[in-house]
């Protein structure tokens, strides 16, 4: 199963037309959280899902694609599930301005993380088998909680 | 014990800070999201942002009756602007306070970010290259 996801503040209608599309010529099941509209195209549509919802779907799906927003990439990293990625463009009104853009180049390159910049990169990701994300939490992640713990005197 | 008060928006922002704070070892600490996250013991805020003035106004007095019950000994924030207006009353205040600019973020601070630099006690970027630019703190991140 593919689990797409935009999100919950806005719409995201390019990469949901496009995983529709691509549904109506695969056998397998795609599920489409959409952040505006609810059962359309053939496929399992759900405009927004609360989280035990959601978090069933990510279990369930084989690979996740998402915008490129933190919240989706953390949460894939933390049940160890890839993710495909497609940055919103604030010049196609996708987005406010263009951070999802930087911080897909930004995180391009690590292990369960694929960018897609173009649409069409995104069958050749879901045909190919994508290794899943590192399990640990970064080195990093210790560094940055141990500067917050010694300044809150925890 | 040292009492927090973290505050974010929902997705992204709510899950670093969910991330980062149970992290955090002796602390009491409570939460407010300006997004629904299914748990009665988050404090609600409203939701705005830098771009609509009038819902600010509604944010800042929100956020003052928040930090005012709460009564914290430190504010964390990961943005966005319920966020950084609770941390800008809470330093107002008296309270001592973090911001974590979000993974996001990767070129620049944020709008709000950048709003609270003059307020936070420690202000801080998830990016090296962000910390040069604005000599805002690095110190690692969560992903």
């Amino acid at each position: 199963m593919i689990f797409v996801t935009v999100g919950t503040q806005l719409p995201f209608p390019r990469l949901i037309n496009y995983m529709a599309r691509w549904a109506q010529t695969h056998g397998e099941r795609v599920v489409l959280q959409t952040g505006d509209r609810s059962g359309f195209n053939g496929c399992e549509t759900y405009r927004s899902l609360p989280g035990y919802q959601f978090g069933t779907f990510m279990t369930e799906a084989r690979v996740i694609v998402s915008h490129a927003g933190i919240g989706s990439i953390l949460a894939t990293k933390a049940i160890n599930k890839p993710i495909i990625v497609v940055p919103r463009r604030a010049k196609l009104s996708e987005h406010r301005n263009d951070h999802q853009l930087a911080t897909a180049a930004a995180l391009d390159g690590r292990a369960g993380l694929r960018v897609a910049w173009e649409l069409d990169q995104i069958p050749a990701f879901l045909d190919g088998a994508i290794e899943p994300p590192e399990a640990e939490l970064h080195p990093q992640f210790n560094q940055l909680v141990d500067r917050i713990s010694t300044f809150v005197g925890a | 014990m040292v009492r927090v008060l973290a505050v974010s928006s929902g997705g992204g922002h709510w899950q670093q800070m969910r991330l980062l704070s149970h992290a955090l070892g002796n602390v009491d600490i409570e939460y407010a999201c300006s997004a629904h996250v299914g748990d009665l013991k988050v404090h609600r805020l409203p939701d705005c942002n830098m771009r609509t003035p009038m819902q600010l106004v509604a944010g800042v007095l929100a956020a003052w009756r928040l930090v005012y019950r709460v009564r914290p000994d430190v504010v964390i924030s990961t943005g966005a602007a319920p966020g950084a207006l609770a941390l800008i009353i809470a330093k107002l205040l008296g309270h001592r306070t973090i911001w974590i600019d979000s993974i996001a973020n990767a070129e620049q601070m944020s709008l709000s970010g950048r709003l609270t630099r003059r307020f936070s006690d420690l202000w801080m970027t998830q990016w090296e290259g962000v910390a040069e630019e604005t000599g805002a703190v690095f110190a690692g991140s969560v992903l």
